[in-house]
């Protein structure tokens, strides 16, 4: 009889195949549009070109290769880095707090960077420590400030540390931290578009080296959220019984949202407060696939990069050569097609 | 030794003492059942057992203070079913199953083949590896019953402590998962411990049963010496009847003369 695990309960290999195939297709179209158009086929030529040892002829000029290598690849890249990050760790929220309207901002990572990044830009214009600029560094430090008063705040009720009054806390200080950025932003209503035009987001970048510094903090936090996938399936029994299973739910929480804040504070550091992607993306897989965290954990992060690289194409070329704020291009495109995939599921967000 | 030792054994919650000083010792492989009114303590003195509530005095799984154990060690010595446990929505029977065997896996690590086993091994047990794909909040009463059973049956514990194993079924429902209960334990040679409202049944699951009331053991031992009209009607309400048929005890409340509209 049975043996091995049925298949509807498995990550089925079309799934990722599909996702790597979706995000392989974006990436190439990214690469190609804009104020000069290079052909897929280029693109992938010239790639092919790259690698050591293979070799062969790149087709583009250096013009165009320089378009395709400096200018939008760096920026692609970022795309998938900050998109994966806030889609797993949105994923990572929803898991830890059984909670579907939890994103990546819940505990205050978003409104301590946006007040981070709002002291940076209007009292240290142009600052720098060397070659370093700081608004990234205040935006990071403001994301894990923000999360870590919530956490302080959260366990030091007497009443119960449960997720709730986490949750709460964070509420708390989300509006706290939020009041006073506005409040310093109304106050000095010189640099008003500049911190407007960070909160929203965007991912201009100034070439490979945000991409380099940012990589790291992904990679590591991702693969930290992936491996704990199974326990956040574990914990959606809630936590007394998850704590008669073998697991400790404070400590698996503190883990998990400490990983997912962490890759949070560095994605946002450089691309802003880019929104919807943490919520969006893990149900929009949820809904077309499964409700385990095994299956969602790793098609958010794959979807999440593809998603936010092609709002990235909207953002850029719709006006051009104007740019569009991506998060206002994440939500406009994001909500229509996320309410195709609500009406069309049989509702299966508890 | 005995499968779990209580001595003296104390819960306060809240400042609000729910069970003071309860002692019972329980046999390696036998079935005691906890009766008792409404918020009589059954739930507390499982939880306190099971693990997710402090305690004064002294609890020992086989042996070991439950305090000293850390929780994934007491997870590999007790499995616990709550009095309602959560069924999440969507998820498929199997994986549901399999939750069992996560004090079996390292935190990061994924489930080896024979974690899958165990997993057969348990739907089987239970008659539902037909379920194995189905959504584990769609099924009837009596089919989740199986599915819980099934988790802490892969979980491979020496000891069940479940809390109101029956509660919403209908009597063919409940006497069928009681008798499973029953089969599992002889034949893995299983510690059960369980509150449990029905005191017939009790009577008949139950080697030994413990009476609680306010908190505090009324009385415990064999269900005959336990269950009489004297220590009962003292306990729940005066009008309690003890019948026996065919050599088992059975419990009711009758209706006595002259209330509302009986004639």
């Amino acid at each position: 009889m049975n043996a091995g695990r049925p298949t509807s309960t498995q990550t089925r290999w079309w799934w990722i195949a599909g996702a790597f195939g979706i995000t392989s297709i974006v990436v190439l179209v990214a690469a190609g549009v804009g104020a000069v158009e290079i052909a897929p086929r280029d693109i992938f030529a010239s790639a092919w070109s790259r690698i050591p040892l293979v070799g062969g002829d790149s087709p583009l000029n250096p013009r165009d290769d320089a378009i395709v290598w400096q200018i939008r690849m760096p920026r692609i890249a970022l795309g998938l880095l900050v998109g994966s990050m806030l889609s797993i760790a949105g994923t990572a929220y929803q898991g830890v707090f059984r909670n579907p309207l939890a994103d990546p901002y819940l505990l205050g990572a978003g409104a301590g960077a946006g007040l981070g990044a709002t002291i940076a830009i209007v009292y240290l214009p142009r600052a720098s420590i060397g070659f370093v600029d700081l608004l990234p560094i205040a935006a990071f430090v403001g994301a894990i400030v923000g999360v870590s008063l919530a956490y302080l705040l959260g366990y030091t009720v007497r009443s119960g540390r449960t997720s709730v009054t986490l949750i709460l806390a964070g509420v708390a200080i989300a509006a706290f931290l939020t009041a006073v950025q506005t409040f310093i932003q109304q106050r000095e209503t010189e640099s008003l578009r500049e911190v407007y035009g960070w909160i929203l987001g965007s991912l201009n970048t100034a070439g490979w080296s945000d991409v380099t510094l940012v990589a790291p903090y992904v990679l590591v936090c991702s693969g930290v959220i992936f491996g704990y996938r199974r326990l956040l399936d574990v914990l959606s029994v809630g936590e007394a019984e998850a704590a008669t299973l073998g697991v400790e739910p404070r400590k698996l929480r503190l883990v998990v949202i400490g990983f997912a804040t962490l890759g949070t504070a560095a994605v946002v550091a450089v691309s802003g407060l880019i929104g919807f992607v943490g919520i969006i993306i893990p149900h929009t897989v949820r809904l077309l696939t499964s409700t385990s965290y095994r299956v969602i954990v790793p098609l958010s992060f794959l979807l999440g990069g593809a998603f936010l690289v092609f709002a990235d194409i909207i953002a850029r070329t719709a006006q051009a050569p104007a740019e569009i704020p991506i998060g206002v291009v994440t939500a406009l495109i994001g909500a229509p097609f996320f309410a195709v995939v609500l009406r069309r599921s049989k509702g299966i967000v508890s | 030794m005995s499968a779990i030792a209580v001595s003296q054994v104390s819960v306060e919650i809240a400042g609000k003492p729910i069970i003071s000083e309860v002692s019972m010792d329980i046999e390696a492989g036998s079935w005691v059942g906890i009766v008792g009114p409404n918020g009589a303590g059954k739930t507390t003195l499982l939880r306190a057992v099971a693990g997710d509530l402090g305690y004064q005095g002294s609890i020992k799984i086989d042996g070991v203070e439950r305090h000293a154990m850390d929780t994934k060690t007491r997870a590999l010595a007790l499995a616990y079913v709550p009095q309602r446990p959560a069924y999440p929505e969507g998820m498929a029977v199997f994986d549901y199953v399999l939750l069992g065997r996560t004090p079996h896996m390292g935190p990061l690590a994924a489930e080896r083949s024979e974690d899958i086993a165990a997993v057969w091994d348990a739907l089987r047990a239970l008659s539902i590896a037909e379920f194995a794909e189905r959504d584990v909040s769609s099924l009837s009463g009596g089919e989740t019953q199986r599915v819980s059973l099934a988790r802490v049956l892969s979980q491979g514990t020496a000891v069940l402590v479940l809390d109101e194993a029956t509660a919403s079924l209908d009597l063919a429902a409940q006497h069928e998962v009681l008798e499973l209960i029953d089969e599992i334990r002889l034949e893995r040679s299983i510690t059960v411990l369980s509150a449990i409202h029905d005191l017939t049944a009790a009577a008949q699951f139950c080697k030994t049963v413990l009476l609680l009331d306010n908190g505090k053991v009324v009385a415990q031992g064999l269900a005959s010496s336990v269950f009489t009209e004297e220590i009962l009607r003292d306990v729940f309400e005066p009008t309690i009847r003890v019948v026996e048929i065919d050599g088992n005890q059975v419990v009711v409340s009758l209706r006595s003369e002259g209330s509302a509209d009986a004639k």
